[in-house]
């Protein structure tokens, strides 16, 4: 966009804009007047999302790393770790020979932290938490969050969970070791295992933080949505970022609690001697007390969260994906209504199939029906938004961008890994596939690296909207096209290992008759592994670097977008558009309109006496 | 309007907007204070359900469940049976407390604030009544009755059958199934002289009631549960924490004509009572801790400086209004059902 047409949009914001009498009251923004209300704690929404992506970015290095240690021990448990020993201290231990071996325990702390971290801290606070923070008011025309210090306690309780988390990496007992789940007898009894005790303890602390993390923003997102809507923007203009991100919210709001009924009865089971989840237990030959409770009780309000939650994880991107493959592919996005739809429809059956967890744990087979029946119906609106994705790229004028890339390969990924979901949610194959690689790679494609791929898609388009600076392009494909054979290369085998019924979560594979032979195909995943975090460490360079010398971005719109967030200045205040909000008078996806000069028509931009008569005619 | 940043908010806009959903206004009516109380209550609706359905879950996985009407059947100052009279006094003094807030919003329309002052104290003290009854109520149950979180003295007949006298044979006490006892506890002290009786004599439970002899005819602590020490009983089994299990003979059932003893009802009744009902109660003092602070703001004047007709006073009543409802639900799994 040229200069005299940025003038033109900041002319037309001042004369026809909505005047909220925002300078009446500001007199200068205090809130940026020095370093710690600016940058740390903050109450603008646009810095408190960078805290989140920052705070994300860290936790996914660290756990992706943690990846990278088990499975070195998965594909070559036979070579000597004592490399690891500066790391990892006691947890290798070194024999005579000078031979270092990974702790069995500490694997199994390695899995679940690897587990926790990238499905809570990375997925859920650092891809809904940054891009709902960004977006929403920006793309509403909104000066801020409802409750921007609401905002800013979410993001500082997140980051307490983080630093609760982050310390009990470095117990002398270990962290928490029985599953990301967090099942009960191992997560209710302290002396279940070396994790169990204050490792445990802490990781419930950690997390009944990050669940008030969740609520304080959720709640304020929701809001925000309802009630600061610039004038014009109904809720069929809002663009479809803001529709997956809003009920991403709602189904936080609804599922969350019920996780912290959970934590609190174990919490009770740990400390309080009752029997909530406990009955008829050995502990070293010992019966314990506990008699009565019910560990499958435990599962259920587990996972009353735990199947809304990789909704969370993935809705935000598939908002994102929207949006990004609508603006690169210069196109509106095909069938927005029905992508709306979808998203409601997915949120709502969410809330509906979590039990298809759990066919294996002794529920009722004819409960199972109920939840194979919903499983499977949720791929109907999934199955819209991957046809509509596709339909959008179609005769595209698409441009391949590292963000477009990344929108197109979440597509692939949400395919690929949405097909084995089918597979898993009936509930006789799922006898056979439960708890064996073939989940690892369902889910780690279709919840992990598809929600990574949004969240990629979605920082390389908006990296110049929150640091003034683009992202180098070179380092952001090699990134890409390293990342999505890399992740194909470390799961698309484990589907077969899963057929052939390997289990998850065990130490070593060699030492069994029926799994020996998978010790290449375990070798070829850890190298796979090993070139796709060095990709990973690409992008956090290619981040960081950019943040201070990217190119500077010398237009408001530099990728010719229609959304609101690129009529602000470049460098926007707290309170982003300096004078009146802009006024929205049309939807968010008209691009390569007939009959307009430009292949895109902002949404600030007021009807034409041709579109009038049209929609007139409707 | 002050100049602070936080207050955007308020200017971005018109509250007396209508409920259009064309942006620019807000949809609800409310602003973004009332909605995100509601929000909250959501949530934490969703939070107790989730511990209700846990009580369901278990209770309906126990072959037995002890009766409200005989478990909740003390009243202060009161002797005998009165079955769920406390707790209806508590429920109504909870009930009024909401009414009593009703009144307070509805004089904060009014701008009245003396009104809201008075409506709002006696909401407090109506919570504060709510708490104090509860704290009775858990007073007798832990100390006179001796339930815990981890024990539960209220078992629940599962045949008919009879009471055994002091020689053996059947007396004149029968029982039918469903019917609810409780499983006395000597004193401390009593208790002690039973332990040293087991060391010395094992098994010998004649010998260990013999001892017990003088705690005959002991003053009934609590005035629901007929009290007995173990000497009323000398058939009875005395456990090692001094918990005074009867014997009795079922007339039907695979135990039928054989003599047994009383054991405890399930664990889960004591656990799920202190744990629901203490998050409730948690929930009502964090409420009177906030009304108290409201109540100081609306006497500060605070809230006329605003102009905001009193708000936070409807926004604390939302909240009051919850924690009521929730109660009734409590009230309805642990107390009638």
């Amino acid at each position: 966009m040229s200069s005299s047409q940025q003038q033109e949009t900041d002319v037309l914001i001042n004369e026809q804009g909505y005047d909220d009498h925002f300078h009446e009251h500001h007199h200068g923004d205090k809130y940026q007047s020095n370093f710690i209300t600016h940058y740390i704690f903050s109450q603008d929404h646009k810095i408190i999302a960078r805290q989140f992506l920052v705070t994300g970015i860290f936790w996914a290095i660290i756990g992706a790393s943690m990846s990278i240690i088990f499975r070195l021990q998965l594909g070559f448990p036979d070579d000597s770790m004592a490399w690891l020993k500066p790391i990892l201290g006691k947890w290798i231990t070194i024999n005579d020979a000078g031979h270092g071996a990974l702790n069995p325990e500490f694997y199994y702390a390695l899995v679940t932290m690897h587990g926790t971290i990238i499905v809570f801290f990375v997925l859920t606070a650092g891809l809904s938490g940054t891009f709902a923070n960004l977006l929403i008011p920006y793309q509403l025309g909104a000066r801020d969050m409802a409750s921007p210090f609401l905002n800013m306690l979410s993001y500082w309780f997140f980051f307490l969970a983080s630093v609760v988390m982050f310390i009990s990496l470095f117990l002398s007992t270990g962290p928490f070791a029985g599953g990301w789940t967090a099942y009960p007898p191992l997560s209710a009894l302290p002396e279940a295992s070396s994790g169990s005790g204050a490792g445990m303890t802490l990781w419930l602390v950690s997390l009944t933080f990050f669940v008030v993390s969740v609520l304080l923003g959720g709640i304020n997102y929701v809001t925000t949505v309802l009630n600061l809507r610039t004038k014009g923007m109904n809720l069929w203009r809002m663009p479809l970022t803001v529709w997956a991100l809003l009920v991403t919210a709602i189904l936080g709001i609804l599922s969350f609690p019920v996780l912290v009924s959970g934590f609190f009865l174990l919490i009770f089971d740990r400390g309080m001697g009752t029997s909530f989840y406990l009955s008829e237990i050995f502990v070293n030959g010992a019966a314990m007390q506990n008699v009565g409770g019910s560990p499958i009780l435990y599962q259920h309000l587990f996972w009353f969260l735990g199947h809304p939650e990789v909704y969370i994880i993935i809705l935000p991107a598939m908002g994102l994906t929207s949006e990004v493959l609508s603006v690169h592919a210069r196109k509106p996005i095909f069938g927005y209504k029905a992508m709306v739809y979808s998203i409601l429809a997915i949120g709502f059956l969410s809330f509906i199939v979590w039990a298809h967890h759990m066919f294996m744990s002794g529920v009722n087979p004819f409960i199972s029906n109920f939840f194979v029946v919903f499983t499977l119906i949720i791929a109907v609106p999934s199955a819209v938004k991957v046809f509509n994705w596709i339909s959008t790229l179609y005769k595209g004028n698409i441009r391949f961008t590292s963000a477009m890339l990344f929108a197109i390969g979440f597509v692939s990924m949400f395919i690929s890994g949405g097909l084995t979901g089918i597979f898993l949610g009936n509930s006789a194959i799922d006898i056979q596939l439960h708890d064996t690689y073939f989940v690892v790679a369902h889910f780690h494609i279709v919840m992990g690296i598809a929600a990574f791929f949004g969240m990629f898609a979605g920082v390389y388009h908006w990296f110049p909207r929150m640091y003034g600076r683009f992202m180098n392009e070179t380092l952001g494909r090699i990134h890409f096209w390293m990342t999505i054979v890399g992740a194909y290369a470390i799961f698309w085998p484990m589907h077969y290992m899963g057929m052939a019924g390997v289990p998850r979560r065990y130490y070593r594979f060699d030492t069994f008759d029926a799994f020996g032979h998978f010790g290449g195909l375990n070798e070829f995943i850890t190298i796979a592994a090993i070139i796709t975090f060095s990709a990973q460490l690409l992008f956090v360079f290619n981040f960081f670097y950019s943040i201070w010398y990217g190119k500077k971005m010398t237009t408001k719109n530099p990728w010719g977008a229609t959304t609101l967030e690129w009529t602000t200045p470049i460098k926007a205040g707290h309170g982003n558009w300096p004078g009146k909000l802009p006024t929205v008078h049309r939807w968010a996806y008209d691009y390569s309109k007939e009959g307009a000069d430009k292949d895109f028509i902002q949404q600030h931009l007021p009807l034409t006496d041709k579109e009038k008569a049209e929609e007139a005619n409707h | 309007m002050n100049t602070d940043t936080t207050d955007i908010k308020h200017t971005d806009h018109d509250t007396t907007a209508n409920g259009s959903w064309e942006g620019a206004a807000f949809p609800f009516k409310v602003g973004y204070g009332k909605l995100m109380i509601w929000y909250f209550l959501l949530s934490d609706a969703f939070t107790f359900a989730g511990f209700l359905i846990a009580y369901g879950t278990l209770r309906f996985s126990m072959p037995s469940w002890p009766v409200p009407d005989y478990v909740f059947s003390t009243f202060p100052f009161l002797e005998g049976h009165h079955p769920l009279l406390f707790v209806t006094f508590m429920t109504f003094v909870l009930l009024f407390s909401s009414f009593t807030m009703i009144r307070a919003v509805q004089e904060g329309h009014r701008e009245n604030r003396r009104g809201v002052a008075i409506w709002m104290g006696l909401t407090i003290i109506g919570g504060l009544g709510f708490l104090g009854c509860q704290a009775w109520e858990w007073t007798t149950l832990i100390g006179g009755e001796h339930m815990s979180l981890t024990t539960n003295p209220f078992g629940t007949h599962t045949e008919s059958g009879v009471y055994l006298n002091t020689d053996g044979t059947p007396s004149e006490e029968t029982f039918h199934a469903g019917s609810t006892y409780l499983i006395h506890r000597m004193h401390l002290a009593d208790a002690h002289e039973v332990a040293d009786a087991h060391e010395s004599d094992h098994g010998a439970s004649h010998e260990v009631a013999g001892a017990e002899a003088h705690d005959a005819g002991h003053e009934d602590a609590h005035g629901g549960h007929s009290y007995a020490g173990a000497g009323d009983y000398p058939d009875a089994i005395v456990d090692e924490r001094g918990y005074i299990h009867r014997k009795f003979i079922p007339s039907e059932g695979e135990n039928a004509g054989k003599t047994i003893h009383e054991a405890f009802g399930p664990k889960a009744f004591g656990a799920l009572f202190f744990f629901i009902t203490g998050f409730h109660g948690f929930h009502v003092f964090s409420g009177v801790a906030f009304l108290l602070i409201i109540l100081i703001n609306v006497l500060s004047g605070l809230y006329v400086a605003r102009k905001n007709g009193n708000e936070m006073v409807e926004k604390i009543g939302l909240y009051w209004h919850f924690v009521d409802l929730v109660w009734v639900f409590v009230f309805l799994v642990f107390y009638l059902l």
